[in-house]
């Protein structure tokens, strides 16, 4: 089952820089899909123009089509101009690359995306922090200190908190782009074990870090070089036997 | 190799005597800045407190302004400021929170920032022509504490906005961009974030305003100041006395003034706009100790 449907998507920011050029990709539900290639490549620019974010940048033009499905076959028209942005944004959750949280408390991090939606049940709310907190693996850690301010956790904690805050919104997709680029290995390591743990429930599109995180996470693995889309395949082929000479070429270390 | 090391300490010491020297010529022009400040305020001190008492705090003027006290122009002062704050805080913040947030970078929003620039560089007399054309006379309000109040708001408007806006920027775009992706509204990433962690920046600039306008004569000059008066406002369309240009009279308008009074007045004026500067001292550096970023 599709949850994402890209057709000829092609987007120019207004400085001429063209950062998607007639992208075609089919996006599995509840699988991971790793968006990797050298910086520059338009991944960040593709996850940006799926949440909407990229209404804040300056974009001149974005052509093509870009649908998200649900669960009954409904498709929504990401780019529409009437689309609600801010109900689309509760869907399409995203982490960035530095873990930013907010200058708040750990438990107003993690309950900010419901707050702002209108959610005021104290109790629904405390069952969320627990649960994304849990889900993240970082209940243990935080769960005494709940008021603590977050920016007083260490990195590692700071962008599993952030991966929580995107749980707690309750959505269909997390986009992560580069969230472990910071992260020592022991807490990449729990980041990448919870979110195959998370595939199960959720559509996750990973932006990696390194080849290695690629291949070790990708069920669907798609190739982006300048603004192209050169090769989509199954993780386990693409990185074992790559069909294109550039995938070859970047996945075995020639450039990079 | 001895003599080498030591030529090079020879060098070094001498390089370390011309830094020692350098440093204390720093270190007294410094305190030559400092110096007329110093003066003035001790000078003020010395010569005012002896007026200092509960008649030359809470009582009137009397013997043409010779002995007593000068509750009515403290009590002025204090109407203007707040006069100053409801004309000129909320608007400020509005304008800034515009022009940080929302507005567009084109010519017209150029076109305004620039206006703010001149309008904080331009003489405090001068506001105070334009507070008697537009207020006292087209307005009507008369002199009153209202025009004054409008005017000195005038004058501090572009202090307000620059400082509040600067505040604005201040706080990190990466919030914003959080703040959005979690599908807040532009409007709730303001009010739930910008604002908050701008608050000290905002309140200081503010508080720096105030000062400023508590201390000027010469925008109420014209708009709503008095000589004397023998009865305290009733209304904001009354005139009032205020401490600067009662400050003003009681030094150059009155013959045979006893100078223990004129400082004395001049102490509270200083006190009362210290005070302001120490409370946004006060809110600025806690608000640095709290900062998370």
């Amino acid at each position: 089952m599709n949850k994402f449907i890209l057709e000829n998507l092609s987007l120019t920011y207004s400085d001429n820089v063209q950062a998607l050029k007639e992208i075609n990709l089919e996006i599995p539900a509840y699988s991971i899909t790793v968006l990797f290639g050298p910086a520059g490549g338009g991944k960040s620019s593709l996850l940006r123009t799926l949440n909407r974010l990229n209404d804040l940048a300056d974009v001149k033009q974005i052509t093509g089509r870009a649908d998200l499905l649900d669960h009954e076959g409904n498709i929504l028209n990401l780019l529409d101009k009437s689309t609600d942005v801010i109900a689309l944004r509760r869907r399409l959750s995203m982490v960035f690359a530095r873990p930013i949280v907010l200058p708040l408390s750990i438990q107003q991090n993690l309950t900010y995306g419901l707050e702002v939606s209108g959610v005021r049940n104290r109790e629904r709310l405390d069952q969320s922090v627990q649960h994304s907190l849990q889900q993240a693996a970082l209940w243990d850690e935080v769960k005494d200190r709940l008021n603590d301010p977050a920016a007083a956790l260490s990195g590692g904690q700071q962008q599993r908190l952030c991966l929580a805050r995107c749980l707690a919104l309750e959505p269909e997709v997390i986009m992560l782009d580069e969230p472990t680029s910071g992260l020592d290995p022991i807490s990449t390591n729990k980041v990448e074990a919870s979110l195959q743990k998370l595939k199960e429930s959720y559509t996750i599109i990973l932006v990696p870090h390194s080849i290695q995180q690629a291949a070790r996470m990708a069920d669907l693995a798609a190739f982006f070089l300048q603004g192209e889309l050169i090769e989509v395949a199954p993780g386990n082929d693409l990185f074992i036997n790559p069909g294109q000479v550039k995938t070859r070429d970047y996945v075995e270390g020639r450039f990079g | 190799m001895n003599a080498t090391n030591k030529s090079l300490k020879l060098r070094s010491s001498k390089r370390n005597n011309i830094q020692r020297l350098g440093f204390a010529g720093l270190g007294l022009l410094t305190f030559l800045t400092v110096l007329p400040i110093l003066y003035i305020v001790v000078k003020i001190i010395v010569e005012g407190i002896s007026a200092i008492s509960m008649d030359f705090l809470l009582g009137f003027p009397t013997d043409g302004m010779r002995a007593g006290g000068i509750m009515p122009a403290i009590l002025g002062t204090v109407l203007l400021t707040f006069g100053v704050t409801i004309a000129a805080v909320p608007l400020g913040i509005a304008a800034s929170v515009y022009l940080a947030e929302y507005a567009p970078d084109n010519r017209w929003t150029r076109l305004i920032r620039l206006a703010i620039i001149n309008l904080a560089g331009i003489p405090s007399v001068v506001y105070g022509l334009f507070g008697l054309g537009i207020f006292v006379l087209f307005f009507q309000f008369g002199t009153s504490i209202l025009a004054a109040s409008l005017t000195l708001g005038i004058m501090t408007l572009p202090v307000v906005i620059s400082t509040a806006e600067e505040a604005l920027r201040s706080v990190p775009r990466s919030f914003r961009v959080v703040s959005v992706s979690l599908s807040a509204t532009q409007w709730q990433t303001i009010r739930r974030i910008v604002l908050p962690q701008s608050l000290p920046g905002i309140l200081t600039g503010v508080i720096l305003g105030l000062e400023r306008a508590a201390g000027e004569t010469a925008p109420i000059l014209f708009t709503g100041v008095a000589f004397y008066l023998p009865t305290l406002p009733s209304s904001p369309l009354d005139p009032t006395m205020a401490l600067p240009y009662h400050l003003f009279v009681i030094t150059t308008q009155v013959p045979g003034m006893p100078s223990e009074i004129q400082y004395g007045t001049a102490l509270v004026l200083l006190v009362l706009v210290l005070g302001l500067n120490l409370l946004a001292t006060v809110i600025r550096s806690r608000a640095r100790r709290r900062r998370q970023w």
